[in-house]
């Protein structure tokens, strides 16, 4: 008999109890839903971390100090030797792989302006500051490098700042605040960047001239980091050695001492990143294949009942000139449309959910082809497999056997 | 010459239950030709059903030859054995065996789907020609459970005609139904006969039996008598006779 008048019939026996092939699918529409909705949140979160992390730039290369064994014990940051100016003279001359480098100095401190006030963190770098931590300036402009000799107090600042002391009427650049009662002469405002993936927002800061930073807020004569951009995103690894050998010499390190400073590259955080969501994502759709599975055992079941409870249709069929192969491939015909009409169901299902949550929750939530590719072959072979027990089982009666069955 | 459509020698069937050995059939010799229509009689546990189930090619004979329309069946392959069954062969059970919450129609074109041969749109005026021919054509899209039990035997009395098969194999056809049905049932098979039709039908009840043209009885696994019915009543005469309010 051909595949039409088989799939014919296995949908006619199919809509002949709707209900219960709504209720058997159902375990396969969870199951590709929750594979598709979980597959598309790991896959979304692991793409803004990624977009989020680059848009500090790719090629982002940051020192900062590093932890000192002595004796085998940790003895924190405090003990590190401290960056000083110094070290970025000596990168800035020594690493061709190297394009730009600034020192950042920061220090968290009240801000005032008029009768408004406002925790914020004040980070001071060099002119290029800005160019290394791919920051724009909206209105306004940046401050110069006799500013940074001079230590002149101005200062850029962040949306968040800004809004919370200005409200939205007055232009905030011109003003002058006071940070640790110290007055600063607003001479730019920056472009919004958000909160990042981890929920801090990049807007609630203040920039200024390294020196200014240094000298006059926080009285100290160290650098917390320093950012450096690597030629190319590809140079980074190059850089990294360039920096680490400028860093040792400028250190004075001995060839057997470790290094007292760490170097940070923005690629390395991307896969750190990366890998963690990817572990989650695989965690995720793991736990929703488990369901699948569960989805399938559950046809198998249906099947299986299906074929008892249809022993005497099945003679009938077979006393009218249905062959064994025949009424294989009718519960086979029958398991696959349960599974691919399920599975149908739950990868629209699962790209719905995949929205809607994305939408709640602001996620960019990405659904992968490849994940409805797979769902759908799955269901497939799901079909199969679930169905092929209890289709052997259904073929393999004997007319009469079945006829008789009571 | 007439057409020998069933012939059937030294059949024997066992069923071996456990350590005994059930003769089913112990040694049965029986020629059916075109156009008549058989009744097997007998007792219970005698054999009649086993005897028509070897016939229908649902099950398999332990020793003996039988050749269906000129074919040995016994070298048959299941396959072939299905293809047979369904070119050739009608069934109508005691209890219609229709599939359920499927239309009168669809129930009759069931057969025609197992044959590669048959096209969507003849399966469908053959369908329609054989539930006329029972006299159901209004009840077309009605499902099993919408028609009463006379009715359902007609739709499967249809399935059974929808292949135009050599021979039609009822076994206690009428047994589930009251008298005035069961003489509707014997009617149309009485028509079906006089246009030609073989039929071999299994019962136990006389008066269902004088409506053949012959009678075969079982006794045992033996065929212990055969006479042929020499004043043939007609079903229809007899339910036109009847009175029209006893309905039992
Ligand atoms: N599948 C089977 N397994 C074992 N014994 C069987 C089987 N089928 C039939 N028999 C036995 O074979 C004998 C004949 O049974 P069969 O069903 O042919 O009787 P029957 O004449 O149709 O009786 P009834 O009028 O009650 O339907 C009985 O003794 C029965 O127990
Ligand atoms: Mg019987």
């Amino acid at each position: 008999m051909n595949i039409t008048n088989l799939s014919k019939i296995a949908l006619n026996a199919l809509l002949r109890n709707k209900f219960r092939a709504f209720l058997t699918m159902l375990g396969i529409i969870i199951g590709v839903a929750s594979v598709i909705a979980m597959l598309a949140i790991g896959e979304g979160s692991k793409k803004s971390i990624q977009d989020q992390i680059s848009s500090m730039g790719s090629n982002l290369v940051m020192v900062m100090p590093g932890t000192q064994m002595m004796g085998g014990v940790q003895q924190g940051n405090a003990s590190s030797k401290a960056l000083d100016i110094k070290d970025v003279k000596a990168i800035r001359q020594d690493c061709p792989s190297v394009s730009a480098v600034s020192p950042e100095v920061r220090g968290g401190g009240q801000v005032v302006a008029g009768g408004n006030n406002w925790p914020t963190t004040f980070y001071g770098g060099d002119v290029n500051y800005l160019d290394i931590k791919k920051v724009e300036v909206k209105a306004g402009r940046m401050f110069t490098e006799q500013e940074v000799a001079s230590a002149a107090k101005v200062c850029l600042i962040g949306q968040t700042v800004a809004d919370n002391l200005f409200g939205n009427e007055v232009d905030p650049v011109g003003q002058t605040i006071r940070f640790k009662n110290i007055p600063v002469r607003v001479i730019g405002l920056l472009e919004e960047k958000g909160e990042n993936t981890f929920g801090m927002d990049q807007d609630d800061l203040l920039i200024g001239p390294y020196t200014t930073v240094q000298k006059r807020i926080l009285a100290v004569t160290h650098i917390n980091a320093i950012l450096s951009s690597a030629v190319s995103e590809d140079a980074t690894t190059q850089a990294v050695a360039e920096i680490t050998t400028a860093m040792r010499a400028s250190h004075k390190l001995s060839e057997g001492e470790d290094d007292d400073f760490q170097i940070r590259t923005q690629a390395e955080l991307v896969s750190t990143f990366s890998s963690i969501s990817d572990i989650l994502t695989t965690l995720l759709g793991a736990i929703s294949a488990i369901s699948l599975l569960v989805g399938g055992i559950g046809i198998m079941n249906i099947m299986y009942v299906s074929v008892t409870e249809r022993t005497r249709e099945i003679g009938l069929r077979m006393s009218i000139g249905g062959r064994g192969l025949d009424i294989l491939m009718q519960f086979l015909i029958e398991s696959i449309l349960l599974s691919v009409i399920g599975g149908i169901i739950g990868i629209l299902l699962g790209v719905t959910a995949s929205a809607v949550i994305g939408n709640l929750t602001g996620w960019p939530i990405a659904v992968m082809p490849l994940a409805i590719i797979m769902s759908f072959l799955v269901c497939t072979a799901i079909g199969i497999f679930f169905g092929w027990y209890p289709a052997r089982k259904a073929a393999g009666l004997n007319p009469i056997d079945a006829l008789r069955f009571e | 010459m007439v057409r020998n459509i069933i012939s059937v020698s030294s059949l024997k069937k066992d069923f071996i239950v456990g350590e005994v050995t059930v003769h089913a059939l112990r040694s049965v010799n029986l020629n059916i030709t075109e156009g008549e229509f058989v009744a097997i009689m007998g007792t219970s546990g005698s054999g009649k059903s086993t005897m028509l189930n070897i016939l229908g090619c649902l099950d398999k004979p332990t020793e003996g030859t039988y050749l269906l329309d000129g074919i040995d069946v016994s070298t048959l392959s299941k396959n072939e054995l299905a293809r047979l069954r369904n070119l050739k062969l009608g069934f109508v059970f005691q209890s219609y065996n229709l599939l359920p919450r499927t239309s009168a129609l669809e129930n009759v074109e069931l057969p025609l789907f197992y044959n590669d041969s048959v096209k969507p749109r003849e399966r469908r005026e053959r369908a329609i020609a054989a539930l006329g021919a029972v006299g159901l054509e209004d009840r077309m899209h009605h499902m099993p459970n919408q028609l009463s039990g006379g009715q359902q035997q007609r739709v499967a009395i249809a399935r059974s005609l929808v292949n135009d098969p050599v021979v039609i194999l009822a076994d206690e056809a009428t047994g589930n139904l009251d008298t005035r049905t069961s003489y509707e049932i014997m009617a149309l098979f009485q028509e079906l006969n006089a246009k030609g039709k073989t039929i071999v039908f299994v019962t136990h009840e006389p008066e269902i039996a004088g409506f053949t043209t012959r009678n075969v009885h079982f006794r045992d696994g033996n065929i212990i008598k055969e006479n042929l019915v020499t004043n043939r009543g007609s079903a229809r005469e007899m339910i036109n006779a009847m009175p029209m309010e006893v309905d039992s």
